[in-house]
């Protein structure tokens, strides 16, 4: 009973929202697109950084994951950012995963391993929530393919916080105001901070050079194929090219015999 | 050289299989010694585009099919393991995914085409009219295709457009529930679109097969619209009109290629990459490009536009289900169109204002295309609402009036005649 109802329910509420959303317009607040930025990973050639995909997990790391999962990615992934499995192990290992039953029937926790899913950072959402004020603090896995402009939209909106919204702008005290968040009220704190992160090759921490680098970083986690998808591309398209040209003087030679 | 064709002379195992089941001859018959018209331009190769995208798919699709899992709690992660953990996953999904777009793309040209040159005369209406069938097919299967990597556009897409056929009076709200399995686009959902979703294809399959044996009694129209009269106007399918295909198949796969390599997700919408979720609305739901046309049609039925209120309200129609009549009239009046066409003029070579006529045609479908994207606002609706009109007086009022008033130019005796002396 309770369920039909709930469902029932789910159902109006469904129905309603879906012809709001069709019959009126959106009525969000717009924020202006997010300026072009020049990447590494980007056009035909374009190939990630390296560098910048590891300061990127650096960051991802200190900062970002104590809030953020990164829930399609496996620790063994990390073999494309260049670190050996003696280190992928080392890192894996802090975190630590539930498994079982063992052979009294006891589920137990052990050290995540590389073939892990990254450790969530928290059990499920209402945790989630329950800790951030009420928001969910969204899965950056594929981020960066879940926005318009998606890598240009991250950096803009990490590097687009503003220390007061503009006079007569409402916010409450679990809110910041970013330029480039849709409504403009963002319920996340400026996570990024000068020097927030020391990183290994000495690059200077700046707000951001660290944008750019979790930037690069999170555009592998939602396209860890490109580099390959692309030089496949260039050999496709090359035979596609030889392939007219050979279809072309074949047509030529083949039609000749009519006139 | 013309066309022939000698009865073929097969010897072995193909005459001991052809005798019983005459499979080699019906070959030969069909895509060798067919004669096609010599006139036949590159916008002839978009059926045979078009049926090599029906097959990518179907291979793709079942490929997908084998490591997919349609339940909601898993769906969009399957999805998500195909493109990250299963060896050329990316590679498969990408090319189903931009397959689906490339099927449109190519099916709307062929399309064009047909409306261009008259190739939906007698005795060529029946081929047409599974031509169209075909097309709502595709919408279907590509529709339900959407729904299956349970993002949240495959969500909230599904609710809006099923949530159309409640519209309809007394059975509405029963189909949608028989639509959805239950109350809500859900699980069931989920699971009959996929079983849906795996039948289309093969639907339409069927279909492609009539509609070539419809093509293969008169055989193909050609740019000047006028019949061949006999073996010098013709050439042999094989390897005439195949050569052709080729390099049309060339073009089309480096379009293809640089899509699926190099933009794979240009053509889709970012908030497909957000797992589902009943409880939050994306501000802004629009359904795949290829819809979008139908999509402002549908929206132009608003409480106060003037079409509305004169045409349907008075009949007790609302305006929501106004505009889902208007949406599956705009699918019947080009069903139609071997009727509404009045000329007795096939190719619009010699039509100097049917001619225009389409080109203008053409132009307005992108209009509404381009405003099907937009949010519900001003100056789109007005844009939307005055291209639906003309979507609709294209048909049934510009093609029956300019066949009757329009002076076609002089047609060539034969094609051979217009090849030598072309008429423009
Ligand atoms: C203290 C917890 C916390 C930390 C640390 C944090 N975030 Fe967030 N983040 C949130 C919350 C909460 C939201 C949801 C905001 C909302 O719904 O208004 C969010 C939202 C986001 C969004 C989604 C914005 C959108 O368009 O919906 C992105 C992207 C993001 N965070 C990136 C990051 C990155 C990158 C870092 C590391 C530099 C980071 N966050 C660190 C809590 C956090
Ligand atoms: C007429 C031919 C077809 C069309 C137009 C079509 C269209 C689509 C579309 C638009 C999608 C969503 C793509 C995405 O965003 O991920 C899709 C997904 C899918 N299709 Fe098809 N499809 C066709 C044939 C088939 C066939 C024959 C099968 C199986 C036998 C199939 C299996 C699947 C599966 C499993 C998915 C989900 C995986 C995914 O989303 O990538 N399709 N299809």
């Amino acid at each position: 009973m309770l369920t039909s109802v709930k469902t029932l329910s789910t159902a109006l509420g469904l129905a309603l929202a879906a012809t709001l959303a069709w019959a009126g317009p959106a009525s969000a607040a717009k924020a202006p697109p997010p300026p072009s930025q020049n990447w590494s990973f980007e056009g035909v050639f374009g190939k990630f950084d390296r560098a910048a995909k590891q300061r990127g997990f650096q960051v991802y790391t200190e900062v970002c994951a104590s809030c953020h999962g990164l829930r399609l990615m496996s620790y063994r992934n990390l073999s494309a950012l260049g670190y050996t499995d003696d280190e992928i192990k080392a890192y894996a290992a802090q975190f630590e995963v539930q498994d079982g039953p063992d052979e009294f029937g006891e589920m137990f926790f052990r050290p995540a391993e590389p073939k892990d899913r990254f450790v969530e950072p928290f059990a499920n959402a209402r945790e989630a929530a329950a800790a951030n004020g009420g928001a969910v603090p969204p899965d950056l896995t594929l981020m960066t393919k879940a926005r318009k402009n998606g890598a240009d939209y991250l950096y803009a909106l990490l590097t687009g916080y503003r220390d007061e919204a503009p006079e007569g702008f409402e916010l409450s005290d679990t809110q910041y105001y970013n330029d480039f968040y849709p409504g403009h009220a963002i319920a996340m704190a400026p996570p990024l901070w000068p020097d927030g992160v020391e990183y290994a090759d000495g690059t200077p921490a700046t707000v951001e050079q660290q944008a750019r680098d979790l930037t690069t970083f999170l555009s592998w986690t939602a396209e860890p194929e490109m580099e390959e998808r692309k030089s496949m591309g260039h050999a496709v398209i090359l035979f596609i090219l030889f392939f007219i040209v050979v279809a072309y003087f074949n047509k030529r030679r083949l039609w000749a015999q009519l006139h | 050289m013309s066309s022939t064709s000698p009865d073929p002379e097969f010897t072995g195992v193909v005459r001991w299989i052809d005798r019983r089941l005459p499979i080699f001859t019906m070959m030969h018959k069909e895509y060798k010694a067919f004669p096609v018209p010599k006139n036949l331009n590159y916008f002839w190769s978009f059926g045979a585009l078009a049926s090599i995208t029906l097959i990518v798919m179907i291979a793709t699709g079942i490929i997908l099919a084998m490591q997919y899992q349609p339940n909601t709690a898993l769906a969009f992660d399957s999805v998500e393991r195909i493109m990250r953990d299963v060896n050329y996953g990316w590679l498969i999904r990408y090319i189903h995914m931009n397959g689906a777009s490339m099927f449109f793309i190519v099916v709307y040209i062929h399309i064009f085409r047909g409306l261009y040159y008259g190739s939906y005369k007698e005795p060529r209406e029946l081929l047409w009219i599974l031509g169209v069938i075909i097309l709502v097919l595709m919408m279907g299967a590509a529709f339900m295709g959407y729904v299956l990597p349970w993002g949240q556009m495959s969500l909230w897409g599904a609710t809006v457009i099923t949530n159309l056929f409640s519209a309809f009076p007394l059975v509405g709200e029963d189909l949608v529930t028989l639509l959805w399995g239950g109350f809500s686009v859900d699980n069931p959902t989920l699971n009959r679109f996929f079983a849906l979703h795996y039948l289309l294809p093969f639907v339409i399959l069927g279909v492609v097969v009539l509609h070539v044996a419809a093509l293969h009694i008169p055989g193909s129209n050609n740019p000047t619209g006028i019949e061949p009269k006999g073996p010098q106007d013709t050439v042999n399918f094989h390897p005439f009109m195949t050569s052709k295909d080729m390099i049309g198949i060339g073009f089309y796969l480096l379009l293809f290629a640089a899509l699926v390599f190099f933009a794979p997700n240009f053509l889709g919408h970012p908030d497909n990459y957000i797992p589902a979720n009943p409880q939050v609305t994306p501000p802004h739901i629009v359904p795949e490009w290829y819809f979008l046309p139908y999509y402002a049609i549908l929206r132009s039925f608003t409480d106060d536009w003037w079409v509305f209120l004169v045409v349907f309200s008075w009949w007790g129609v609302d305006a929501k289900l106004a505009g889902v009549l208007a949406m599956f009239g705009s699918l019947v009046v080009l069903a139609l169109v071997p009727w509404l066409d009045t000329s007795r003029v096939k190719s619009a070579r010699y039509r100097p204002i049917y001619k225009w006529a389409v080109a203008l045609f053409v132009i307005n479908f992108l209009i509404l295309g381009w405003v099907g994207g937009k949010e519900a606002e001003e100056p789109y609706v007005t844009i939307a609402q005055l291209s639906t009109i003309y979507y609709f007086l294209h048909f049934l009022v510009f093609m029956p009036v300019i066949g009757w008033i329009e002076r076609p130019k002089p047609l060539p005796s034969s094609i051979s005649q217009s090849v030598l002396s072309p008429a423009e």
